[in-house]
């Protein structure tokens, strides 16, 4: 069994499941919108601001963000109310195989985060999209947007014993916008705040889309992003064996 | 491995634990399996009859790696299901009744291809085996609808397709006709019969007992969490070939009058059915034995309507065995 071919499938199918549902279609696409405007309004009063561009890339990361803090938490509850959970544990793929694509596809929903953020600032408020690196534009996106769904697995597989994972994972939204830099720089942030931001995959993940996009170093931060990533898929693997054996043990599989 | 049985188990025993109360909740135990014990031998179709809440689906789920047995042991084609699980799990097929367990927004084509990918088909065989496996339960020239639209009978041969898709050996099918309807059920119990034709092993649980004896080479019932008898559909229907069966309609009996009629002599089980407004009193009794009689005495003062004797079916051999476990 090639693990890339079963992540890759799983996440096209997932990504598929989660395209065909209007509401978190809606969602991703309409919801950054909401959060750009208030970012260009707010960046506008003011001089010392960032440029509008690091507004509207900030605000389409922020939307990536909130759509797997509302859903990646609760993702493994969500196979559950299928039925689904069962079959998936059942089959001999590794569970961080089946689970992983799912809160990917989740992230990956924020393409349309991206490319709605941008159209939008285009068209209400003239920004122009000018990438400084192309290339390494386009690797960016996938990098953040991996990184954001390594995260939400990592919350999905320690909340996964507890009902209210879903409201605990949403109170993660505003945070984690905050601490990493999708709104605001890190830099306006107290020292103490962060290391906090730092062992977050997101903050790298941002930080290498805007330096794509702007001007800066990227390969530095790509790499953090990536080393944190795969940290967070390690810790899974373990918290999600542990889960397996529990839920084995306890009868859980199945209940809603 | 010749000679050996392809599923295992011996003494297998599960208890859940929950709490009862809501400020003081205490702990409670639950004894779903009361060490059973099997053995289905390769290229038999082996069905474990019962009633709701009896411990199939408990079973079946510890012999599938899903439940961790609280004690004894199962194997499946020789390997433990605690210990070599991975291995356990790349060579069976479960299949579970109901609506649930599918991804309703996908094609049956793409739940068919994900499922083929958790199991390992590789790329290049995929497509072939899907289009094998859709032909198999008729699905054919549905696949690339959604499966949202999909009727009850259409999801339940899906989740056999699905369950098939990696040619597995052994196949586990936890009531896979229920909520089906007539028809429907009719068409999957020759997709059961079909998998066996193809050289599979295959344990099915079911509470139908015309399913299980149609279908099944061997039997075991269970009741209560343990197995209460075992056999070929003609050997249970051979125990209790020796009684009779007296059926009476009654209009309003009572649990005192129904404890009276259980207590005679020469009585050996005792159900009631209901119907509209009257119930079928259906007494299993020794054929040497009159009872017809005094079970009429018994009844005095209650409305009685047609009253009519019978050879026992293998259904009454189930009703006997479940309700003596009682």
């Amino acid at each position: 069994m090639q693990p890339v071919r079963v992540f890759w499938t799983g996440f096209v199918l997932h990504f598929k499941q989660l395209s065909a549902s209007p509401f978190m279609l809606g969602t991703a696409a309409a919801w950054p919108l909401v959060y750009a405007t208030l970012a260009f309004l707010m960046f506008r009063a003011t001089d010392q601001a960032p440029s509008l561009l690091y507004a509207a890339l900030g605000a389409a990361v922020m939307g990536i963000w909130s759509t797997t803090a509302t859903s990646a938490g609760g993702a493994i509850q969500q196979q559950r109310w299928w039925g689904v959970l069962e079959l998936l544990v059942a089959a001999p793929a590794r569970l961080i195989l089946v689970l992983a694509p799912v809160t990917v596809a989740i992230s990956g929903l924020g393409v349309y985060s991206i490319a709605s953020t941008l159209l939008w600032g285009r068209l209400l408020f003239g920004i122009p999209v000018h990438i400084e690196h192309p290339v390494l534009f386009v690797i960016s996106i996938p990098a953040a947007v991996l990184s954001i769904g390594l995260l939400g697995l990592l919350l999905a597989s320690t909340l996964v014993l507890y009902r209210a994972a879903s409201a605990f994972s949403q109170a993660l939204e505003y945070p984690v916008w905050t601490i990493t830099g999708m709104l605001i720089p890190l830099s306006l942030l107290p020292i103490w705040i962060h290391p906090l931001s730092w062992v977050l995959a997101p903050t790298w993940g941002m930080a290498a889309v805007r330096h794509s996009a702007l001007g800066g170093n990227v390969g530095i931060p790509l790499l953090i992003c990536a080393a944190l990533s795969l940290a967070y898929t390690g810790i899974s693997v373990l918290l999600l064996q542990h889960f397996e054996r529990l839920a084995r043990e306890r009868a859980t599989l199945s209940l809603t | 491995m010749a000679g050996e049985p392809v599923i295992e188990a011996r003494a297998l025993r599960r208890t859940y634990r929950t709490t009862t109360g809501v400020v003081r909740r205490k702990p409670l135990e639950v004894e779903a399996v009361r060490g059973i014990s099997f053995a289905v031998e390769r290229g038999e179709l082996f069905g474990l009859l019962g009633p709701n809440g009896a411990g199939k689906t408990t079973t079946i789920k510890m012999l599938i790696t899903l439940l961790l047995p609280t004690s004894g042991e199962a194997r499946v084609l020789g390997r433990d299901v605690v210990a070599e699980a991975r291995e356990v799990r790349k060579r069976i097929g479960y299949v579970f009744g109901g609506d649930r367990g599918l991804y309703e927004r996908l094609s049956a084509y793409d739940n068919l291809r994900y499922f083929a990918e958790l199991y390992g088909v590789s790329g290049d065989r995929q497509r072939k085996r899907i289009n094998e496996v859709l032909d198999l339960v008729g699905l054919r020239g549905r696949e690339s609808e959604r499966v949202e639209g999909y009727s009850r009978g259409m999801r339940q041969r899906l989740h056999i397709a699905r369950g098939i898709l990696h040619d597995p050996e052994v196949v586990f099918l936890d009531e896979p006709t229920i909520g089906v309807d007539p028809v429907g059920a009719r068409e999957l119990r020759e997709t059961i019969a079909g998998l066996i034709a193809g050289g599979k092993t295959v344990l099915l649980t079911t509470h139908y007992m015309f399913e299980a004896d149609a279908l099944c080479d061997r039997i075991a019932v269970i009741a209560k969490g343990q197995i209460v008898g075992e056999g070929t559909p003609a050997e249970l229907k051979a125990g209790v070939e020796e009684g009779r069966v007296t059926e009476i309609e009654v209009f309003g009996v009572g649990d005192d009058t129904l404890a009276r009629v259980r207590a005679l002599d020469g009585v050996n089980a005792v159900t009631v059915e209901e119907r509209d407004q009257a119930q079928l009193l259906v007494v299993q009794s020794d054929s040497d034995r009159e009872v017809t009689a005094p079970i009429l005495a018994e009844l005095d003062g209650i409305e009685i309507g047609r009253v009519s004797s019978r050879e026992p079916t293998l259904e009454d051999a189930y009703v006997a065995l479940v309700t003596g476990a009682e």
